[in-house]
């Protein structure tokens, strides 16, 4: 009689938790009431933690005696986890944010596989449809794990140049194959109870070797473009992983949880491929960027160059303005300079939009985040679909560190290996002014013909550099500056 | 309370499509911090660790569970130091914010008065 007050009480605050959550991720929709969803779901989330202890009343006869060791192992690893994340999460600059996510998603994706194997190894799984599920949320643990690694590194910088090796995807196949197959090997020898565990958990181990080897092989061939999808796709991974460990569990708040963010992440990788005009299994499963041959000699026309005194006072006599922002400008961690000279430009009467592009940065709305920090009012940050018509209307356009977004052969030039993707149409403005570092192509190595439009000066220089100087000429104009 | 495969299709179901909704009305500006959120969120896989950890009754399930609780935590309480600093960032021209750098622990929504 006792035991079941224990239990009652955990099933109560489960079911809370699992309202909290979804409730939070729905406030979270919503700029205004973001950032009250992030605390009500960490409510939630503190809930859980803390009456999960409450097991204690309830453990295996044969787990009691380790009850007192395992609960200060508990203890210790909450404690040493959570805290050296936490410190990690407060220090990370807002433009290592992907791989910090990457990380941490690794990071969910790892503990899903470790619950995997200690229902395995301590057997406590049983029966064909619960060693199922053990074995398939341990396999998409397992590779959001590995594969999120390799994602961190790549985003970091620690892994350069996407690996491409002839019979990659072959091997990716026999991999995977090989270690579904090992895994339903697995099931069978289990599932009656029969086979002693210690004659199978060499093949349990090798279970897991094979996911994080194909982990790694998926990876390692995708290029930093397709990264944003990579991301969303190992977040989706790992929602789905929680899930079917807590069915193993039997615990609804994991499932309901994680189920809630595989279908989220599914939702946003498709939303990201749509933005970038690639189907998820061409990200996955082919090598971006093979096509992309740069052009040789298409362009006759000469750029004109521009010095940046010249184009911040245009843009000071201009009505209208809008800055569309690339990963270029995060690079020069040159936001604040940016903002400051759009604050000059709104005190003489400019009017100034910016214009984002969905796969900006490293990771989705990863422009929106950076320009946040910097200060950028959201109500002044548009969307492709709000402001595109509107470069038509618009005096000048700033594009800033960005260059493939504003690419208009992605509307007219059928060879082009970005045509049909949705691009921001700023090469429709009366004039444009492109900062960029160099001469060089954007991303895939693609000719853009805006920069040799009639309408479009270039200004080269460290994006930091160029805004500088913008926001010196503007003050020479002899303005109070708005601070 | 037994959970069978029949009802846990149904609980799959339900709340695959309550995060297919959420995402669907989720304006593009916040698709990072919704991003991470939603890591957050599976975060909640460290009570798993932390229930598996305390019914260990060998070495290796106890190693294995340690390690779980470890990665679960650290998942979960990164999530939320992210996510929270991130949007706490996000301000109007109404009400912009004295400094966009402040590290802040506690949270205020964004109301307009």
């Amino acid at each position: 009689m006792f035991l079941m007050i224990p239990t009652l009480l955990m099933g109560l605050v489960d079911f809370a938790v699992a309202f909290l959550l979804i409730y939070g991720l729905w406030r979270m929709s919503s700029p205004v009431t973001a950032a009250a969803g992030i605390s009500v779901a960490g409510v939630g989330m503190l809930a859980a933690v803390m009456a999960s202890f409450l097991v204690v009343f309830t453990v295996s006869d044969a787990a009691r005696p380790h009850l007192l060791v395992n609960s200060a192992l508990a203890l210790s690893a909450l404690i040493i986890g959570g805290g050296a994340a936490w410190w990690a999460g407060r220090k990370v600059a807002m433009t290592a944010m992907p791989q910090m996510v990457a990380l941490y998603n690794g990071m969910g994706g790892g503990a899903a596989a470790a619950i995997a194997a200690v229902a395995l190894f301590g057997a406590h799984a049983q029966g064909v449809t619960a060693l199922t599920v053990t074995l398939v949320g341990a396999l998409i643990g397992t590779l959001s794990l590995s594969g999120s690694l390799v994602a961190w590194a790549k985003l970091g910088g620690l892994l350069n140049a996407p690996l491409r090796l002839k019979g990659l995807q072959l091997i990716n196949a026999i991999v995977m194959l090989g270690t579904v197959a090992l895994g339903a090997y697995i099931v069978f020898l289990l599932q009656g109870g029969a086979t002693p565990l210690t004659a199978v958990s060499g093949l349990i181990g090798l279970f897991f070797i094979g996911a994080l080897l194909f982990g790694v092989l998926m990876t390692l061939p995708i290029g930093g473009a397709d990264m944003p999808v990579v991301i969303s796709i190992y977040n989706a991974f790992t929602g789905l992983a929680v899930g079917l460990e807590g069915f193993v569990l039997q615990a609804p708040a994991l499932m309901i949880a994680g189920m809630l963010v595989g279908a989220a992440g599914i939702a946003l990788t498709a939303l990201m491929a749509k933005a970038m005009n690639r189907s998820v299994m061409h990200v996955l499963f082919s090598h971006f960027g093979d096509s992309a041959k740069p052009k040789q000699g298409a362009e006759t026309r000469p750029l004109k160059v521009t010095s940046p005194g010249d184009a911040g006072t245009a843009m000071r006599y201009a009505a209208s303005v809008i800055i569309v922002p690339g990963y270029g400008l995060a690079v020069a961690q040159a936001q604040q300079k940016l903002y400051e000279f759009v604050k000059l430009l709104q005190a003489a009467g400019v009017g100034v939009r910016f214009a984002v592009h969905p796969v900006a940065g490293r990771m989705p709305g990863q422009m929106d985040v950076l320009l946040a920090e910097a200060g950028v009012p959201y109500d002044m940050i548009f969307q492709l679909e709000d402001i595109n018509a509107e470069f038509a209307n618009t005096d000048m356009v700033l594009v800033i560190g960005a260059n493939d977004v504003v690419n208009p052969s992605a509307r007219a030039d059928k060879s082009s290996p970005i045509y049909g993707m949705p691009i921001l149409n700023a090469d429709q403005a009366k004039q444009v002014y492109v900062v960029k570092r160099g001469q060089g192509k954007g991303y895939a190595g693609i000719a853009n013909p805006l920069f040799y439009a009639d309408n479009c000066d270039m200004v080269y220089g460290d994006a930091l550099a160029v805004m500088s100087g913008m926001v010196e000429a503007v003050k020479g104009l002899g303005l109070s500056a708005a601070s | 309370m037994t959970i069978s495969i029949l009802l846990a299709l149904y609980i799959f179901m339900l709340a695959g499509f309550a995060g297919w909704v959420i995402i669907g009305r989720v304006p593009a500006i916040l698709h990072t911090p919704l991003m991470s959120g939603s890591n957050f969120v599976h975060g909640i896989v460290v009570v798993g660790g932390v229930g598996a950890l305390l019914n260990a009754s060998s070495g290796l399930e106890q190693a294995v569970g340690f390690v779980a609780v470890l990665l679960g935590a650290g998942n979960a309480a990164g999530g939320y130091a992210v996510t929270d600093r991130m949007l706490a960032m996000f301000h109007t021209s109404a009400h912009p914010k004295p400094h966009a750098h402040a590290h802040r622990s506690v949270v205020k929504p964004l109301k307009k008065t």
